[in-house]
């Protein structure tokens, strides 16, 4: 392993990430305004994912009012408070940029099925 | 002591307080070893001799094997003169570590730039060459006029042309200090720094 690599492990967040492209989760972000912090909560499609260490960032894709909003979080970001998946999608590719010029109906991901075991 | 020898890691990104992703070049800055003492009266200055990287004595030539062998110490693959003030209190074997640097601190790092060969003036200099088309050939990175006619006759020293590039001592000054490492003897400044990954550094203090 390089130096840089065992240098950044320190600064990695212990959790693994639990998420994969195509499953809806809430960023719990806190945000600090003036002496006062709270914490956002912004919910969508995870679209993808890039990078590795520190500069890892995963992508969000949420239609608010119509009007597609995307985010671009550091996966290792201390601003992250907590990270819900709140379903999991079927999908074939582990970048969802395709989602982008859809709407509607066809802009669905399936949910993605597990046998009663596995439950 | 206000500088120290050291090598580039390589680049990284790390969060502040804030939380804001900064990016930042780690530099590996220790031990250095104190190899030689100059002193004023026999000198003619005060300063001292820092010793950085390991080097095989068999690549060691008998000269220098004799001025470490002086010192005690395993021949160093970089050897750098630092001016001070006063060399009171510093003794040859000495260690120094990045202990000298605190975070929030600002620094100089000199290093040598990649070396990238012959390059064009639109490289080079950021000349803008020729048009692409209308009737162009063999335009589109040429470097165009070098001077006037038969005044003055000669093509003025200094002129921008193509050559080598890159390879030269560059220093970066005021990279803030992000971060010090005392276990593995890593700092970690903001942006960049000149040259390639193991390139040899000097950082010094402001």
């Amino acid at each position: 392993m390089n130096l840089v690599d065992k240098f950044e492990e320190k600064y990695l967040k212990e959790q693994k990430v639990n998420f994969a492209p195509g499953d809806t989760i809430a960023v719990h972000q806190t945000i600090e305004e003036g002496d006062k912090t709270r914490i956002q909560v912004f919910q969508g499609v995870v679209i993808g994912k890039r990078g590795s260490g520190t500069g890892a960032t995963f992508t969000v894709r949420k239609m608010t009012a119509g009007i597609a909003v995307e985010k671009i979080y550091p996966v290792h970001s201390p601003n992250i408070a907590k990270i819900e998946r709140i379903r999991e999608g079927k999908v074939h590719r582990a970048k969802l940029n395709y989602l982008r010029q859809r709407a509607g109906k066809s802009a669905r991901i399936d949910e993605k099925r597990r046998d009663q075991k596995e439950r | 002591m206000n500088a120290l020898l050291g090598r580039k890691l390589g680049m990284s990104r790390l969060f502040n307080a804030k939380g804001a992703a900064i990016a930042v070049t780690l530099l590996e800055a220790g031990p250095n070893v104190v190899v030689q003492i100059k002193k004023k009266d026999k000198e003619g200055y005060d300063a001292v001799q820092l010793g950085f990287g390991k080097k095989s004595e068999k690549s060691t030539n008998k000269p220098l094997a004799g001025h470490f062998k002086r010192a005690g110490q395993k021949p160093f693959a970089h050897l750098r003169e630092v001016r001070l003030d006063s060399v009171e209190g510093i003794e040859v074997g000495q260690q120094v570590g990045v202990d000298l640097f605190v975070v929030g601190e600002k620094v100089d790092v000199v290093s040598i730039s990649k070396g990238l060969g012959f390059q064009g003036v639109v490289r080079r200099y950021h000349f803008a060459g020729g048009p692409k088309t209308h009737g162009q050939s063999d335009r589109l990175r040429a470097p165009g006029s070098v001077g006037a006619s038969s005044y003055p006759s000669r093509t003025f020293k200094g002129t921008r042309m193509a050559g080598r590039m890159g390879g030269d001592t560059t220093t970066i000054k005021n990279l803030l200090v992000v971060m010090v490492d005392h276990e593995s003897q890593i700092i970690a400044v903001r942006g960049a720094v000149p040259g390639k990954k193991n390139t040899y550094v000097r950082i010094r203090k402001k």
